[in-house]
């Protein structure tokens, strides 16, 4: 067996590298971007990246947040926060005022919101002309997002055609869009779960507090954990316990599950992360849960 | 596997490297993805319940690993895969990224994508029918786009009850029509992928084999593309100048941000600005505005000159002693992707590096018949087409010989009228 002679980088030091190439192209090729920033761990990593990628100038892009209404506290404030201190501007376009228009219509007042949050983003790309949004999308969370795109092309009504994807060679991006039509870009397509969180344990990147172990009231569903809240009541049969908790992925309060867990440090949770037995949205989402193809078909429809 | 924990602080990072697997539907590529997925402990819980549930109702009795790399509805329904997927797992030492490509002859383009990333193709032979067609089309694609490591994988030896013969019938075979090629390093392993002989276990069958396990070959591989030095190229992506900062420090400041293609630079280095061929000495380099000494191929950095330069995206920054060509006429070898034929009678749009120039055919050479490697004369590129053939370019790019630099000698070429991109090229020596 040959020696190695060369020296390369470590694996973070290259999915780094790679996903900072990324942002400079969208920067380079499209007139108007932005990136979306939900305060998830994901996007905290798009931040950091965008630091070594743009510092010391600002960022070539708005930073936007799609808000359902039902996201946790914690986390909207530690968007804000996290916002401000990088001096970026952020935009938030909100389901509700979607809703208010007419364009957004629940089946239900409790239907989860997840799916519809491409309603709004449509309407926000085309208010500000965006003709590309970053997004911190993993190609190992879903099969669908197995086949995708670095920079995923998207038509005129935010669709994704799986069968019709641009070719993608060597490190030569093609972000090139018509007027209406934008492109979808993801820096970390490449990153794992565990990868995420070992990126966040070297820079030391600051979180929402639940995604550390804490105590929190749910009821246990499907073999999964509904937390109970305001907006998720529990029904007078549930039985309601404390749990020690964390989440593995923030999202829409109606669809997101926390897992038992008594990691309160990055360290633990990393621990966790590399023996887990689930995958993160196997373990998390109740809206990917109902067939092995809806985050196929909700990608079609212009989600991310 | 003795692996170490992906957690170990004792284990070394070993880098990352991506890797190609090449085979039809029947040849058991799916099941060796799977396998390898499998074994390196990467399926978790809930995927393997929900392929564990596909395969009763497909009527099998056995875990179909298979499954696990079937992406799309449209290929599930089919059953077949038809596009490129991208699979990870980590041995705790190092970081595989798999392009699982499809076998079938209408998805050249397919294959010539995937393996334009990778460091390594798993070219897979079903023991039982020896060298097809396609095992020679797989290996022409993989030496023509300069994959550096071939590995033969001779699969489902358990169907010729693990015999040594037709291992080395197979080998013999092989090396015969690879001598046409130019690949500099071919291995070759039996396995079951099935069973998980030679994958990540020895199993008991193979005795006879006393080679490392695919597994292990994965391990020892060089992440890097070439052990040879590479020429500095580090083409301009953006250019950053914070002058509405309030820190007056920062009002003279011109970093020029871009990924090391090849090569190293270091504070000090005497570089060369292309296409204007201003000279300047690096003052700085800096990830993220902290300054670091050098940078190594692969990198992400900015670096800022001693000298104010004019430089914009598309420009190139090398060594003043370590130039690429400025051509405006190039030979290449072009992969056509695209239902709609390649046409001299249009213009499109070459993306080389950061710059994009319009480029005509000026002439083409001839077709190359993949399966037979003959040359044939055509008048236009069809879809999964490689012809050589001659490019006039409206400005000039900054190039080196593929063979000499993956980064300055790959483009890709883009219909203006969709935007998609429609050819892969690389250029000649």
């Amino acid at each position: 067996m040959s020696t190695l002679t060369r020296q390369t980088l470590s694996h973070l030091d290259w999915l780094e590298a790679e996903a900072i190439h990324i942002l400079r192209e969208v920067a380079g090729q499209c007139s108007n971007p932005v990136l979306l920033f939900s305060g998830g761990k994901d996007s905290v990593c798009l931040l950091r990246l965008a630091e070594k990628a743009f510092r010391p100038g600002r960022f070539p892009f708005p930073l936007m947040h799609i808000d359902t209404g039902h996201n946790y506290q914690e986390v909207i404030a530690f968007r804000d926060k996290r916002a401000a201190e990088l001096g970026e501007r952020l935009i938030v376009r909100s389901l509700e005022d979607s809703m208010a228009r007419g364009s957004i219509v629940l089946k239900h007042p409790l239907e989860s919101r997840n799916k519809h949050q491409s309603v709004t983003l449509l309407e926000a790309i085309e208010e500000f002309g965006f003709d590309a949004c970053i997004g911190g999308a993993r190609r190992d969370e879903e099969k669908a997002r197995a086949k995708e795109r670095i920079m995923s092309f998207r038509d005129e009504f935010g669709q994704w055609d799986p069968k019709n994807q641009r070719p993608e060679l060597w490190n030569l991006f093609n972000a090139r869009t018509h007027k209406g039509e934008n492109i979808r870009a993801f820096p970390i397509s490449n990153w794992t779960e565990l990868d995420v969180w070992q990126y966040i344990q070297r820079e030391q990147l600051e979180l929402p507090s639940i995604y550390f172990a804490h105590t929190r009231p749910v009821v246990r569903k499907n073999g999964l954990l509904q937390p109970v809240t305001e907006l998720t009541p529990a029904s007078p049969e549930d039985k309601v316990e404390e749990v020690l908790v964390r989440f593995r992925t923030v999202g829409d309060i109606s669809c997101t599950a926390p897992v038992e867990s008594d990691a309160d440090t990055l360290d633990k949770i990393l621990a966790e992360t590399a023996t887990t037995t689930i995958t993160e949205r196997g373990a998390t989402r109740m809206d990917d849960q109902t067939s092995e193809a809806s985050m196929e078909q909700r990608k079609k429809e212009g989600y991310f | 596997m003795n692996a170490p924990h992906p957690l170990d602080p004792q284990a070394t990072d070993n880098g990352l490297l991506r890797f190609l697997t090449c085979g039809s539907v029947d040849d058991g590529k799916s099941t060796l993805i799977g396998r390898l997925l499998f074994d390196s402990k990467t399926i978790l819980a809930d995927t393997l319940n929900a392929i564990e549930k596909t395969s009763a109702k497909r009527g099998m009795t056995a875990v179909d690993l298979s499954l696990l790399t079937d992406g799309l509805q449209a290929e599930r329904e089919q059953g077949i895969t038809i596009d490129v997927a991208y699979r990870y797992f980590t041995t705790g030492t190092r970081k595989y990224i798999i392009a699982d490509a499809p076998g079938h002859e209408q998805y050249t383009r397919n294959m010539v994508t995937a393996a334009s990333t990778a460091n390594l193709a798993i070219i897979l032979v079903d023991a039982r029918k020896g060298m097809l067609t396609q095992t020679r089309r797989h290996s022409y694609l993989a030496s023509l786009v300069g994959i550096p490591h071939l590995l033969v994988a001779v699969n489902k030896m358990d169907l010729v009850d693990y015999d040594q013969a037709v291992f080395e019938k197979i080998k013999a075979d092989y090396l015969a029509f690879a001598a046409k090629l130019d690949i500099r390093d071919v291995r070759f392993i039996p396995l079951s992928a099935l069973n998980g002989d030679m994958v990540v276990e020895r199993g008991t069958r193979l005795g006879w084999y006393e080679g490392p396990t695919l597994m292990q070959i994965l391990e020892a591989t060089p992440a890097a593309h070439t052990e040879k030095a590479e020429d500095f190229r580090f083409p301009v992506q953006f250019v950053c100048r914070p002058q509405d900062s309030a820190n007056p420090a920062l009002h003279d400041y011109r970093g020029f941000m871009g990924r090391v293609e090849s090569g190293e630079i270091a504070v000090g280095d005497a570089v060369t600005v292309l296409p204007s061929g201003r000279t300047s000495t690096v003052k700085s380099i800096e990830i993220g505005a902290e300054p670091i000494e050098r940078a190594i191929h692969e990198q992400s950095v900015t670096i800022l000159l001693a000298d104010e330069i004019d430089i914009s995206r598309g420009d190139m920054i090398v060594k003043s002693a370590e130039q690429p060509r400025a051509v405006k006429q190039i030979d290449a070898t072009v992969c056509w992707l695209s239902e709609t034929p390649m046409s001299p009678a249009r213009t499109y749009l070459l993306r080389h590096t950061s710059r994009e120039v319009k480029a005509k055919i000026a002439k083409i050479d001839y077709r190359l018949d993949v399966n037979t490697l003959e040359r044939e004369a055509i008048g236009a590129l069809a879809m999964n087409d490689i012809a050589q053939l001659t490019l006039k370019l409206a400005q000039p790019i900054f190039a080196d010989a593929y063979d000499r630099n993956r980064s300055t000698g790959a483009f890709i070429i883009i219909d203006e009228s969709t935007n998609n991109t429609v050819g892969a090229g690389m250029i000649d020596g």
